[in-house]
Parts: structure tokens; sequence; C-alpha cells
């Protein structure tokens, strides 16, 4: 696709990390959009900055300095438009992540439809659910309002009343709401996002509208059976702005910038995620971002999203949240060295106060690429519990077949060898059938979801394979084997009619050799009913497949992967697979 | 190209200006000027506050309409247990008296909602000094002059007492037989922690305070629950105590420390501390609070395999280096105390001042 240069407009795109900002360009070069280079710098939302413009003006500095252009005018200030001479730039998006998980209160009717719905909502962005209030709960009007002034909630959804259904018990919960956000003080008061029975708007504004700062979004619960969250996200991403520039100077100046776009990057990621489903209907797309502040996983059928954002899982400061999720056994498996439980706590912990820190040892490397495996096969099996139905898997409890799977955040994108990566990813999400792997090799995937909104040849241009590496083409067959039985009879066909053939038994992981970029076809033969998404166990086929960084991988580990009970064996069985994969 | 960073403050002489803040509004009942020891309250407020709210047209038996016209009080008043809210009515003189002490918040549409009097939140000073600023509703700003030794980690309290020197090394282990009767009251300086035994020990002695240079993380639960304050300088596993911070605190023994183990939020600006006061009279000057990584700066490594060491920077590479673990990162060549030399990403360095 060309863009005509007439309407070809360069675009800064921002992304504000906790750890990390970075500052991205994109023009027209030669009729397309490309990447033209990236600056970063250390976030500077913290002590002693308290400010995240100096951070952005740093990463901007370091952007200047690759694209020899001009960006920040004598004033300080962001020149945008671009000036006649070539300075400054003619867009700009934002995307956040920095800060705090939003403190989130979720009220509804009942404890398992809207109350559920409005802490799934709240899951789709950088929050924490710190308490919910339904009709079950019995407590006294006063004794809601105090649980409220306690804690202290950045943010209360409420969900409740499904179309044309409940609408007088969803006011009187809201009783309590009203009566804290008249209590406190006006800069104290709690955000409201109000996503339940569109009949009781008119009564929610006129209950709440003058007591607090109320939000708006379609129902999120418009039938018992329905669950819609997608919908609600815009008026979700405005709540995050207000109080994330409540709380962080500078954002609001960034928003600025963005014409009030500035949007959270979780959600920036999701709509690029959303974009690529759209291309590849027959499957979904599953993205996943595992980055410092959270662990998001998007999840993509034909269009629709499902965003799950998992802050105790982030690599930065939430670190610890990971052990409340998982003993340190569940990360040490992970592992092909000896590590004690304490050893792995010290380091947590030592990484969550210095979040920025990099790996100088081959140790420390293996242990952040440990605990990102943790991060995401935890983080993917909690979002895998929002899929519809309608979405099935080989198996009860695996993921469905994804195509592709795009991967992004920087300890898979800068882990010395691609292997590493790939490693990572095959050991986290542990895919069925046939898939590709991309990485998202520059981390533009966020970037790109805030670009959406202002210009979509950018986006369909930049999802190429220089930015989306290929790390390989995986067949995972799926089905239950005594381990060295043979599960899967592979033929590839190379274009120019060279033939080459594999029996692959169960537990092993293997190569294919494909040059990167080189097409195959694969006639695929499963056997003892082992399913690798050709229409059931058993059922073979042909696959067209690229050849990735890494080949064409065999994974016939096992879903779930069966690794060794015993430390020394399990360490020995890592190795193998990294000696394999040349992690 | 230089980016500013944070320093971490191990300095001998420092002036020292420090924010205490309620974390919600209340009142300021330190004065200006006013000179303050750690414990002293500067501000209160009501942290988890108490409400009842009262059906006053049902007491009276009268409409909500009806007993607004009765209402005795309004939003703000403060009433004594007994007081009369509303009424009274009729010719029983029916009246609605107040079940407690408290204020009113709002009254109207037949209803009360009273706010329950009760003990307030009390902000500690946590430093020894003069208040020089108030900040309305909020807090107050503290100045005091000292040596500064900011840490890593730290259980929430704040104390102050006479230091008591008890490591012997840097990295020494502190045992439980450590902490004897002549410890009692006073702050101890030890090595590395990792007994949960300990803590009890010093509650039971019981101790002011204790500054760790480093922990074993499964402790922090053990270490959040005592009273005293407990501050961690280097960080968790086995870490020598930094050269400086160190000798600092080991030629400091018997003089008056004041820990304010406050936890490091980066949003907030808060850090664990630790300063050793000296006369008002003494000059001092507000130390820088960022600087740039250039050649002839002070750093401290804060990951393995060089945790804890300081260093001076020799140069920044002006190219991205490779490091052992093959990761690709901006980096400095740094020299440690004893003479040898490491590249270390800039990432990992710390800046001290």
């Amino acid at each position: 696709m060309t863009t005509s240069l007439v309407d070809a407009e360069s675009l800064l795109a921002l992304e504000i990390g906790s750890v990390t900002t970075r500052a991205v360009l994109f023009d027209v070069v030669e009729g397309r959009y490309r990447y033209l280079g990236a600056g970063s710098a250390p976030t500077t939302a913290g002590a002693p900055f308290h400010n995240i413009i100096d951070g952005v003006r740093n990463a901007l500095n370091q952007l200047q300095e690759v694209s020899g252009r001009t960006f920040i005018g004598a004033d300080g200030q962001l020149m945008i438009p671009a000036r006649p001479d070539g300075t400054g730039v003619d867009a700009c998006v934002a995307s956040l992540s920095v800060g705090p998980p939003l403190k989130v209160l979720a009220v509804g009717l009942l404890e398992d439809v809207s109350t559920e719905s409005a802490q799934n909502l709240a899951t789709t962005t950088y929050a924490h659910v710190i308490e919910t209030m339904s009709l079950n709960d019995r407590r006294k009007t006063t004794a809601r309002l105090d649980n409220i002034l306690r804690l202290r909630p950045d943010l209360i959804i409420v969900a409740g009343g499904i179309e044309k259904g409940a609408s007088q018990s969803v006011l009187s919960i809201l009783e309590s709401v009203g009566l804290a956000c008249g209590v406190l003080p006006k800069e104290q008061r709690p955000e409201v996002l109000f996503a339940g029975n569109s009949a009781l708007v008119k009564d929610v504004q006129q209950t709440l509208g003058t007591l607090a700062s109320l939000q708006i979004a379609p129902n999120v619960r418009p039938t018992l059976d329905i669950e819609q969250l997608t919908p609600a996200q815009p008026a979700l991403a405005q709540v995050f702005r207000h109080v994330r520039a409540r709380q962080i100077r500078g954002v609001q100046e960034v928003d600025l910038w963005t014409g009030r776009k500035l949007m959270p990057s979780a959600m920036a990621f999701g709509r690029t995620i959303r974009y690529v489903s759209m291309e590849f209907p027959k499957k979904g797309v599953l993205g996943v971002d595992v980055g410092a502040s959270a662990t998001t996983i998007a999840s993509a059928f034909a269009g629709d999203l499902i965003l799950s954002v998992q802050s105790r899982l982030g690599l930065g400061e939430n670190l610890p949240g990971i052990l409340s999720l998982c003993s340190p056994d569940d990360i040490l498996r992970w592992l092909p060295i000896e590590l004690s439980a304490d050893k792995l706590r010290d380091y947590i912990y030592n990484k969550s106060l210095y979040p920025a820190s990099i790996p100088i040892t081959e140790e420390e490397l293996l242990i952040e690429q440990a605990l990102a495996t943790q991060a995401m096969y935890l983080a993917v099996r909690q979002a895998r519990k929002s899929y519809p139905s309608s979405v099935h898997a080989p198996l009860p409890g695996l993921l469905p077949s994804f195509e592709p799977i795009i991967a992004t955040g920087s300890v898979l994108t800068q882990a010395p060898k691609r292997g590493q990566a790939l490693l990572t990813l095959l050991n986290a999400l542990q895919p069925t059938g046939v898939t590709t792997i991309a990485l998202d090799r520059n981390n533009l995937a966020a970037m790109l979801g805030a670009a959406s909104g202002k210009n979509q040849y950018l986006v369909v241009q930049s999802l190429d394979a220089t930015n989306f590496y290929n790390l390989a083409t995986v067949i995972s067959p799926v089905g239950q084997a005594n381990p060295g039985t043979p599960v899967l009879h592979v033929r590839m066909t190379l274009p120019g009619g060279h033939e080459t053939s594999r029996e692959v038994k169960f537990g092993a992981l293997e190569v294919l050799e494909l040059p990167m970029g080189q097409t195959a076809t694969l006639r695929l033969q499963p056997l003892h009913r082992f399913d690798v998404g050709m229409g059931g166990p058993g059922v073979g086929g042909n696959a067209v497949v690229t050849g990735g960084e890494c080949g064409v991988i065999i994974d016939a580990r096992g879903r779930p992967i069966r690794l060794n009970q015993e430390p020394p064996m399990r360490m020995e069985q890592i190795k193998k697979w990294r000696a394999v994969l040349r992690a | 190209m230089n980016v500013q960073a944070a320093i971490t403050h191990i300095l001998p002489l420092a002036t020292i200006r420090r924010e205490r803040l309620l974390p919600v509004p209340g009142r300021v009942v330190a004065r200006r000027g006013q000179h303050i020891t750690p414990t002293d309250v500067v501000a209160e407020a009501i942290l988890d506050p108490e409400h009842l709210l009262l059906d006053i047209g049902r007491g009276l038996g009268l409409s909500a309409r009806e007993a607004d016209k009765y209402m005795a009080v309004k939003g703000g008043d403060q009433v004594g247990e007994g007081d009369v809210l509303a009424g009274p009515v009729g010719v029983a003189r029916r009246v609605v008296r107040s079940p407690h002490d408290g204020t009113v918040v709002v009254a109207g549409e037949g209803q009360l909602l009273l706010r329950l009097d009760k003990p307030p939140f009390e902000l500690k000073a946590a430093y020894q000094g003069e208040v020089v600023d108030l900040i309305a509703d909020r807090g107050v700003i503290i100045e005091t002059k000292g040596a500064l030794i900011q840490g890593v980690w730290g259980n929430g309290r704040s104390s102050y007492g006479l230091l008591n020197v008890l490591a012997q090394a840097p990295d020494e282990t502190l045992s439980v037989g450590r902490l004897d009767v002549s410890l009692r009251g006073s702050v101890v300086l030890a090595g590395y922690c990792d007994n949960e035994a300990v803590f009890q020990a010093g509650t039971d002695l019981p101790l002011r305070g204790l500054i760790l240079a480093s922990m074993n993380a499964r402790l922090i639960p053990a270490a959040s629950k005592v009273e005293y304050p407990v501050i961690v300088i280097e960080g968790f596993g086995k870490i020598p105590m930094n050269s400086a911070a160190f000798k600092l605190f080991s030629s400091s023994g018997r003089r008056d420390v004041t820990i304010n183990a406050e936890n490091w939020n980066r949003y907030l600006g808060t850090r664990p501390e630790v300063i050793m006061a000296v006369p008002e009279s003494t000059q001092a000057e507000l130390p820088d609070n960022t600087d740039v990584i250039v050649a002839g700066k002070h750093v401290r490594v804060v990951s393995p395999p060089y945790q804890g060491k300081l260093a001076t920077v020799v140069s920044v590479s002006s190219t991205l280096s490779i490091l052992p673990s093959g990761v690709t990162a901006a980096a400095a060549s740094i020299r440690f105390e004893d003479g040898e030399t490491a590249l270390v990403p800039l990432a990992n360095l710390d800046l001290i001042g």
C-alpha cells in the first residue's frame, strides 16, 4: 500500500513506561511509512524529578541526535505541527504505563454478575481492585461510606442493571458512593465510571454528577449472559488520564501534545492486536507484553479484543507481587541452574528496588528470563478465563491455536539470543497447533495502537517483518503418549522440490532448518490421535510456513509441558532445550 | 548524551530539609520555628472516620420535609453526646439527641450524617530539627543538619536514640545472642540479618532502632511487624554495607541518631534514612538531588556481582557495550576502592553524594 506524499504526516510516538520513556519517529520514505529511529531515557515520574517531561525531553534529545531532526523549540515545547524548515513533527501520539496501579472499588448488583464485570473492566488497565460492593453486601450505608473513606479508591467502577433490568437497587447502592464523594474535599474525590443499565444514566448523573468526576460508559453487562468490556474502554482511558494527571506532573502536557488522546499503553497494545486479528480472522491473535509495570495479554478473535492487564506480574517495582500468585518453586522450575528459594526472593526484592537494572551476569539473565516465563505463564492463564465459549482449545486448560502470537517487552526483545526469547515464550505460553511467533523487535506495538486513531496507513505499513520479526513457526502436537513414542510425521518440501522427512517423538523439541523468510510446505501427519490444529485429533494436512530466525520448531513436549520432578534432571532437560534452540 | 540521575546521599554533613505530610487533609499542630524531636506530633487527621446516618424524620414522627424545619444543627456543627439535634416537636416535645460526640457533616431531607469523634492519627516529626514551613492542612517542612545516610528499605517506623555499633565488619551476620541487655534503648548498627528471632529479641530488649547492611528478603514480614524502626542500607541477600556508610556509622558510636524507616516510594518521594544530628550552628549546604554520571563521579553498584561496592567512574562508553550476560547496554568503566575495574551498565549505578 502506498501513501500520497501530500497526505503524509510525520508522527512522533511516545511511550512513557515505569522505567523507560521512548520516543519514536515515523515518516514517509520512498512512498511508505518507515520507522526512522528511537530515543530513550529513564522515566522521571518519581523523585527527585516528579515530572515526566524531563524524561520525555531526554528521549527526544536522543531522537534528535539519531534522526538529525529538531523537535523541541527554543521555548522548550514540542514543535507541532512541523515547520516549513522541516523542524518539528506533524502529529504526536503517546501511551503511558507509569504510576502505581489505580486503586479501584468495583460496585455492582450481584457479586458474580455485574460486580464481576466491573472487576473485569478494571483488569483491562493498570489497576488493582481493593474492594467490591454489591447487593450481597449487608453492611449499612454508613459502614460502606466509612469503608470508601478509609480505602480512598482512585476510581469507583459502577456496573449493574442489565438493559431494561433493575434500576432502584442500583441507585440505592450508589447512595454510599454519593455520600463519600460529598464528604471528601473536591480534590480528593475518586473518579466514578458508570457502566451499568443505560436507562439509569440520567438518574446517576443527577445523583453523582455534581459530587464526583463522573464518566459514563456503555453497559458492561447488557444481559446476564453477555459481558462487553471493549466499548467501555475509551471512557476508562479517559478516567485513567484524569487520575494520572492528578498524580503525576507532565501528564497533562503530553496529553495536550496528543490532542487529548493519551492512552494507557495496555489499551494501545490491545488496539494493535485487535487490528492484526481483523487481518487473520480464521484464528485468534495473541499479544503478550511483559513489561516493568505489568504483563499484558491481549487476545483478539476476529476483531473482538479481550485485554488482561496483570499489574502484580510486572517485572519492575511490582515484581514481589508474583510471590503472592505462585511459589518460588514455580519460578525456579524454569531455571537450568541451581538456585535457592531465598536467593530468588532476594533477587526479586532487589529488582523491585532498582527496576531499571540490567543483568550483568548470565545467572541474573537466567533468573530474569525465568521470572518472565512465570509471569507470562500466570498472566495468560488468567486471561484465558475470559475467552468466549466459542473459542476452543484442543484440551481443557490449554490455549487455543493462535496465528500469530506477537510478543514484546525488553526482557524478550533485548535477549542476547533469539533462542532465549523463543524458549521463554514457548515455556510460558505453550501454544497449540501451528502458529507463527513474532517479536516486536523495536517495541512498537503499543505506539502503533496509539497511532491507529490518527494514521491508519502508518499502522498498516509498520506492521511488517522489519519491525515484527518472525522468530519461528511452531508446530505443537497435543495429545497423550509415553515419552519417546512417535507422535508426528513431518515432511518439508522446499519450493525447488527438495524434501526432508522426520518422525518426531513425544517429549522432543526439534528444529527444522528453514532460512529466515523462505517458505516451505509442511505435510503433517499426527500419530496416536495427536492434534496439530488441522481439524481434530489425528487429522493431518498441509501447511505453508515461513522460516523464522529460529527456523521451524516442532514442540512435542506435551501440553502442559511435562517438567521432570527431580531438580537435577529438570535442569538437564532445560539445558537440552536451550541447546536445541541455541539459547 | 548526559542525563540527570538521582543521587543517593551518604554524607558526613548536610542541611537536610524534609516534608512530613498527612496522607489525608487534617490539622497541622506544629508551629513555624518550633524545635522538634522525632516523636513530636506535627499534624493529625482522622484516617478511618466513622459515620452515623440518623433518620430525623422517623425520630420526630414527621415527614422528611417537615423534619427539616425542626433541625437544631447544621453542617459543620460540633455536638456532644445527648445534645439535641432536632426538635422539640408537639406537646410531648419530642427531640432527637446525638448518640455520640461528633460533627454534623450534613443535615437535610429528614436525615443527618454525623461524623463521630475519635482519636486522630498523629503524624510524628520523624526528624529532629526546626519546623521551617507549614503546608496548610497537610504537614510541615523540617530542617536539620547532620550526617545523612539513605537506605533502600524501611519498615515504616521512626525513632531516635544513641547509636550502638555492633557490627565489626560490614557484612557480619547478626545473631540473637549479640543483642544483650547493654543495647537496651539504643539504635543498633548491624551487618546482615537472616534470623527472624532477631526481631523478637529487639522487641524484648527493647531496641529504639535497627540499622542493617542487608537482610534476607524472607524476613520482610517479621521486620515489618516490629514497633521499632528497621532500615536496610544495601538490599536483600548478604550484601556488605558500602564502605562510606559503614565508616560514617562506625565512627559515630554513642551519637544521637534519628531513623526514619519510611518505605522507599519514588512517587511520594519518601526514602528510608538515618540522620546523625550536629549542632544547628554548624555550617552545611543543602545537597543536590541529581547529577550526571561522568568520569570522576562516585557511584555504588546496585546489582550482582558487585552489589554494594563503591567505585569511581573512569569513563562512560560512547557506544553500547556487551555485558558478560550478553545483554547490550550503555555502560561505564568504574574503578573500585581496591583498584579493580569493571564495566557496569549505567542503569546499575547509583550516584553517591
